[in-house]
């Protein structure tokens, strides 16, 4: 591996992106127009009712739990149900066999059920607490941003790869001293540069009209991102190690994205999905990048708390990428 | 001279079709060789597998009598038919990117004089017009001052004022004692360029020696051309001369003794030209079809 041959390649290729400017617009416009729109579709609060959450719901614990149009919501772990209350997913939390329950501070919605609740218990012991509301952009960002992530891994290593061979430019450098390591490393670490910038310049750029919610650490939010990124852009080298024909490597590309669009929880969690939906998803990187990023930002997890899917991710990238190493052909015969 | 190619009964088959057919041949140190053929000769092939690119199905290739492999990549240049280069980098980025790659390279400023690149140094690869991509690919062919010039149709596509200029360029690589490995379809060129040639045609070499030698070896007359229809037609069947796009050929080895038996009949001899036998001749002669057929 020598590094100036890896270097001049890396940055080459970040020069071409960069003066791409149709291309550059489109990947900083397309994730800010999705943002925009989902924020202002989902801006309004149309739920036609309240949200009770119950530690170790019981039928029959109080008349309170027949009261019509509130939905009661059983929790086993308290810990877990409390965050829901600060998220605004919860509008009242109540523990009857302690004669306790938790409003917060900073939500209308629990502010008047709590005046419902007080109707049938104002003996229980009152505790706060306070959070700012989750919203639905909120909750989609890691969705919207993981998708753009994954489109521009996968079409920008893909389409350029299969480019590159199509025009004879991969057999110009194949009959310089370049090895196709030093090429295949410098195309990974152009386009993880390329979307972590892209990336980071839209979240930033977002969170200032939006001000996110986010409750983890920004590097675990980071890390998780740049495992993700490899995992997509080494599938993408893998999806283009050998084609030659731009209209196949569009139809492989799209086949490779689009069950990750849909089923990989972007736009909506995959809880109470079918079995074998989960088992699939689980098999696909976006599932494991949105989720982790996803708890990071709405449970404030930890890397640790999401080892599981930072194993998953780093497995992937390792398969995908000795595969597509393995694959590779800068195919120059006619 | 000093041999510094040899190619040893090379042959490349892509499933049921033979695209180069056993062929044998060498290159001596500072020479043009040339590879002519039609389209389809084998010619790309032969060339693609003598700079690595692609592999033989059987032969071998020797570079200073060892047989090829990858650390000849340091060793040689090369310019191939159809390369596309790097969207939106400048003529000047694409010499330092290709620098790079290289252990031992010639100073830019030599290449952009030699290769006549300082008018367009800053421009994007994709405004540059068909002279002028041309001269960029032979400049990166030359970046690593290589031993071997290998040139596959250089000139194929550009206007005659910029092929001559292309011309001169080799001319120009040649006086500074490299090898030059040229393939082309057009005759001039390999008679302007080349001291040795080597015809094919489907695969197989028909002919080998200078342009010279050839020509001399296969042709001992020339070629008179008059319009048709100033020569009685029962005079070109009595002589049995060829008509050709409504010129009467006559091929004649004694054109004194000619020219008197034309003004012999009183045929005009308005818009009568002489040719000698060029390559193509030579190709039509040796196939039974011309070069660009």
């Amino acid at each position: 591996m020598n590094f100036s041959r890896f270097y001049a390649v890396v940055k080459a290729r970040n020069i071409e992106f960069f003066r791409d400017r149709s291309s550059l617009g489109w990947n900083l416009l397309f994730p800010i127009l999705m943002l925009v729109g989902l924020s202002f579709v989902f801006s309004g609060d149309d739920r036609a009712v309240y949200k009770v959450g119950v530690i170790e719901l019981a039928p029959k614990q109080s008349s309170f739990l027949a009261t019509k149009f509130i939905n009661f919501i059983d929790y086993q772990d308290i810990e877990l149900a409390k965050v829901k209350l600060e998220q605004h997913s919860l509008d009242l939390l109540v523990d009857f066999k302690g004669e306790k329950y938790w409003v917060n501070q900073g939500s209308p919605n629990s502010y008047l059920v709590e005046k419902i609740f007080l109707n049938e218990h104002d003996n229980f012991k009152r505790l706060e607490t306070q959070g700012k509301k989750i919203r639905y952009v909120d909750w989609v960002l890691p969705g919207i941003l993981g998708m753009n992530m994954m489109f521009s891994c996968l079409f920008g290593v893909g389409y350029v790869i299969v480019r590159y061979r199509k025009n004879a430019v991969l057999k110009r450098l194949k009959a310089t001293p370049l090895s196709a390591l030093e090429f295949v490393s410098a195309q990974l670490v152009s386009r993880l540069f390329i979307v972590m910038f892209m990336t980071s310049v839209v979240y930033i750029g977002c969170n200032l009209f939006f001000d996110f919610y986010m409750l983890g650490s920004y590097f675990d939010l980071f890390i998780i991102a740049v495992l993700g990124a490899f995992s997509l852009i080494t599938l993408g080298l893998l999806v283009a190690s050998r084609s030659k024909s731009e209209e196949l490597i569009g139809g492989l590309l799209n086949l490779t994205s689009w069950p990750m669009m849909l089923l990989s929880g972007v736009w909506f969690s995959l809880e109470g999905a079918p079995n074998a939906v989960k088992v699939f998803a689980d098999f696909l990187p976006l599932t494991h990048l949105v989720a982790g990023a996803r708890k990071i930002i709405t449970e404030g997890a930890t890397l640790m708390d999401i080892s599981y899917h930072v194993a998953i991710l780093v497995g992937m990238s390792m398969v995908f990428l000795a595969l597509g190493a393995y694959l590779f052909s800068w195919n120059t015969e006619r | 001279m000093q041999e510094v190619i040899r190619v040893e009964n090379l042959t490349k088959s892509y499933k049921d079709i033979v695209a180069v057919d056993n062929v044998n041949f060498s290159i001596e140190k500072g020479h043009c060789f040339g590879l002519l053929g039609p389209n389809g000769a084998g010619k790309t092939t032969t060339i693609e597998i003598m700079e690595g690119i692609i592999k033989a199905t059987k032969g071998q290739v020797f570079y200073y009598g060892k047989a090829i492999d990858e650390s000849m990549s340091q060793q040689i240049g090369i310019q191939f038919q159809h390369t596309a280069l790097q969207d939106f980098l400048t003529v000047k980025e694409t010499l330092n990117l290709f620098t790079s790659f290289y252990q031992h390279t010639v100073p830019h400023s030599d290449l952009i004089e030699l290769c006549d690149l300082s008018e367009f140094l800053d421009r994007d690869n994709r405004l540059l017009s068909g002279g002028q991509r041309q001269r960029l690919l032979l400049a990166l062919a030359l970046i690593n001052d290589p031993d071997i010039v290998f040139l596959d149709e250089p000139t194929t596509g550009l206007d005659p004022q910029a092929r001559r200029n292309f011309w001169q360029l080799i001319k120009n690589i040649k006086a500074r004692d490299k090898t030059v490995v040229l393939t082309t379809h057009y005759m001039d060129e390999a008679q302007q360029l080349c001291d040795d040639v080597l015809i094919m045609d489907h695969g197989q070499v028909i002919a080998r020696g200078t342009p010279r030698q050839l020509l001399n070896q296969h042709f001992n007359e020339v070629f008179i051309y008059l319009p048709e229809e100033q020569v009685p037609a029962k005079l070109c069947q009595e002589h049995q001369w060829q008509i050709n796009e409504h010129q009467v050929e006559i091929t004649t080895a004694d054109v004194e003794a000619t020219i008197a038996l034309l003004l012999a009949e009183k045929v005009s001899l308005t818009g009568l030209h002489v040719k000698s036998p060029n390559l193509d001749d030579l190709f039509l002669k040796l196939t039974g079809h011309s070069l660009r057929d």
